[in-house]
């Protein structure tokens, strides 16, 4: 027993490291799989809570976009799109725009601003990370949390799209199963992996300018209301300056993909939609969850 | 052979948490530990003390796998928290110094919750957080949302959460700061009731009161060494005096401590913040001997008070300072 002296400094501690028995525990790898799925539950419980919030929150910006561009304005003699068959058409242009859109505000609403408050205020997040899982699995969880809130708002979206217009106005909708079924879950999970990558970058201080600088922009030139093929006309010099620049808004890729799945006008072509998509998420994957350990470990 | 407080043989003890040269340098280049070398043996209360900033969090941290070390190495219950922190999150139950209770869930889901991260089914998740609400006086606000808790509440809250999966090893950081008197004797009656059946318990502190009373081992810590490790009365012999006087005065102190350590019976004297403290074995008639020498040379005694030697004194005679600053 050392009494009262300093330890001399490096001195080993008398017998090799023999520590303990390890307790009998589970499989790290069944461990993680359960607390993975009870992490989902603990969600999902607090989405089921929170339903008088999510539903106002999900479904008021869609249905005042298509309240006002496919019912004010055809009824107060303004004309997006030009008349008839045209109208249609934008009416298809913006369902799909709005799904789309929806989507993206999930990923911010569910995942990056609780996680902006967990890290700054709360510290909730601390004693999640303590969960028998690996780290990377909590953000993860958070991702696919995410992307089921995701599904469910574009599952409530998608009808008061659709819904909501002027009798004269006939949607130019079809629905292409198999892009729909494909695109809906890898839309869902990019727009989470996108919100981690915020959650993790911003504190609560910066939320105005991720909402006034980066979403902002991102939702007017993420194809809400156009078409991307449509902005080709948009020109400096004979170069489609606009069409090019807003190839690195990932938003782009969900409203055309969505454009593809639900309507029958002109897209970007499926074999760029797709794999770009499946680029974003790993990428948003790969800095949300690399940003995720720098804010828990240190 | 050492004995602790509980009388057990410490030395035969299996220990529990190994440190191994363990070390935090942070970005930046703040070595906060500096070659932790630490055992704690299985069922015992071990207090690691020292004051803000002495490494005390990072040491914890590093053991409770959210600082990852940059030397050396730590086992806990058998498992490198560095190679397998998943593993060894399954052992452990942490109370941090924050609240960080889930606000989205009610007090009871809170425990309920817990309880399926670490693997209960959810019958055995409800059976243990029924209990867990009782053992700890919390069962009449089940359902009140966490927000609603005081300070001393969701520190209990926080506590049953900790050991509800049963972990080998208990970590508390500073589990009493900024708690009321009352809350405080609360938490240490329940810490105490744990002892029984329970998990060895790691706590950190710069309470020293609370060190002396409730750890059978202590370990003093002051930037980011381990000065010493021992039972609090081996602590507080190893200073070797049986009473410590402690002199406020006007004037030259260190001319004073340098007179006074000449003294009869005096084993040393240092300055400390403003006082100047002489160890005394035998300490009869010290007093008027005392003022007789500080008045010799002019100076004022303004206050004496002798007091026996506490984890305080030990600190300052390791390292030249007071513990609370």
């Amino acid at each position: 027993m050392e009494t009262g002296q300093p330890l001399p400094a490096g001195a080993p501690p008398a017998p090799p490291m023999r520590c303990g028995m390890p307790k009998p525990s589970r499989s790290t790898m069944g461990a993680s799989r359960v607390a993975f799925r009870a992490l989902l539950l603990r969600d999902l419980v607090v989405l089921r809570k929170s339903l008088s919030v999510f539903i106002p929150r999900t479904i008021l910006q869609p249905f005042l976009l298509v309240f006002v561009f496919l019912y004010v304005f055809p009824k107060i003699g303004e004309s997006v799109g030009g008349g008839g068959r045209a109208q249609a058409e934008f009416a298809a242009v913006l369902v799909s725009g709005v799904v789309g859109l929806t989507i993206m505000f999930q990923g911010i609403q569910s995942v990056a601003l609780p996680m902006v408050q967990e890290f700054g205020y709360t510290k909730e997040i601390e004693d999640r990370v303590l969960a028998p899982l690996p780290v990377w699995l909590v953000a993860v969880e958070k991702v696919v949390a995410g992307a089921i809130q995701g599904l469910f708002a574009a599952i409530i979206v998608f009808p008061i799209a659709a819904v909501v217009h002027v009798r004269t106005i006939s949607l130019g909708l079809a629905v292409h199963w198999v892009v729909l079924v494909t695109m809906m879950p890898l839309a869902c999970v990019m727009c989470g992996a996108l919100g981690l990558t915020f959650g993790t970058r911003f504190n609560p201080r910066q939320v105005p300018i991720l909402f006034g600088v980066i979403i902002l922009p991102m939702t007017f030139l993420g194809g809400t209301y156009y078409a991307w093929m449509a902005l080709a006309p948009v020109k400096v010099l004979g170069w489609s300056w606009l069409q090019t620049l807003v190839l690195f808004n990932p938003l782009i890729y969900v409203t055309e993909g969505f454009r593809a799945a639900l309507t029958n006008s002109p897209h970007m072509p499926l074999y760029v939609i797709y794999p770009v998509m499946v680029g974003f998420c790993a990428l948003f994957l790969w800095a949300g969850i690399r940003g995720f350990d720098r804010r828990v470990l240190s | 052979m050492e004995e602790n407080q509980r009388g057990a043989r410490v030395e035969e003890q299996e220990s529990v948490i190994c440190c191994e040269q363990l070390s935090k340098r942070y970005e930046g280049g703040v070595l906060a530990v500096d070659r932790l070398d630490l055992r704690v043996y299985s069922g015992e209360v071990f207090g690691l003390l020292g004051p803000n900033g002495a490494g005390k969090s990072t040491t914890a941290g590093m053991l409770t796998t959210r600082v990852v070390p940059t030397g050396g190495r730590a086992l806990v219950a058998g498992i490198d928290v560095v190679a397998r922190p998943a593993q060894a999150k399954q052992v452990i139950g942490v109370v941090p110094q924050t609240n960080t209770l889930d606000r989205a869930l009610t007090v009871w889901e809170n425990l309920y919750f817990h309880g399926l991260f670490f693997g209960m089914s959810r019958r055995a998740a409800r059976a243990a957080a029924d209990g867990g609400l009782v053992l700890f006086r919390l069962d009449d606000r089940a359902k009140a949302p966490v927000s609603a808790l005081s300070g001393g509440m969701a520190q209990r809250l926080m506590v049953a959460r900790a050991i509800l999966h049963h972990p080998s090893v208990l970590f508390l950081d500073e589990p009493t700061a900024g708690l009321d008197p009352q809350s405080r004797l609360a938490l240490w009656d329940i810490l105490a009731g744990l002892r029984a059946e329970g998990p060895t318990i790691f706590l950190s502190t710069h309470n020293m009161e609370e060190a002396d009373e409730h750890c059978d081992r202590v370990a003093i810590m002051d930037n980011g060494h381990l000065l010493s490790v021992d039972t609090p009365a081996g602590l507080k012999a190893s200073v070797g005096a049986d009473s410590i006087v402690t002199i406020s005065a006007t004037g030259d102190l260190d001319s004073l401590a340098r007179r006074l350590a000449t003294m009869e019976g005096a084993l040393r004297a240092t300055r400390a913040d403003g006082t100047v403290q002489l160890h005394v074995k035998g300490a009869r008639g010290i007093l008027p001997r005392v003022l007789d020498i500080a008045e010799r040379e002019g100076d004022t005694v303004t206050d004496v008070s002798v007091t026996e030697p506490t984890l305080e004194t030990v600190f300052i005679t390791l390292t030249g300072r007071e513990l609370r600053d």
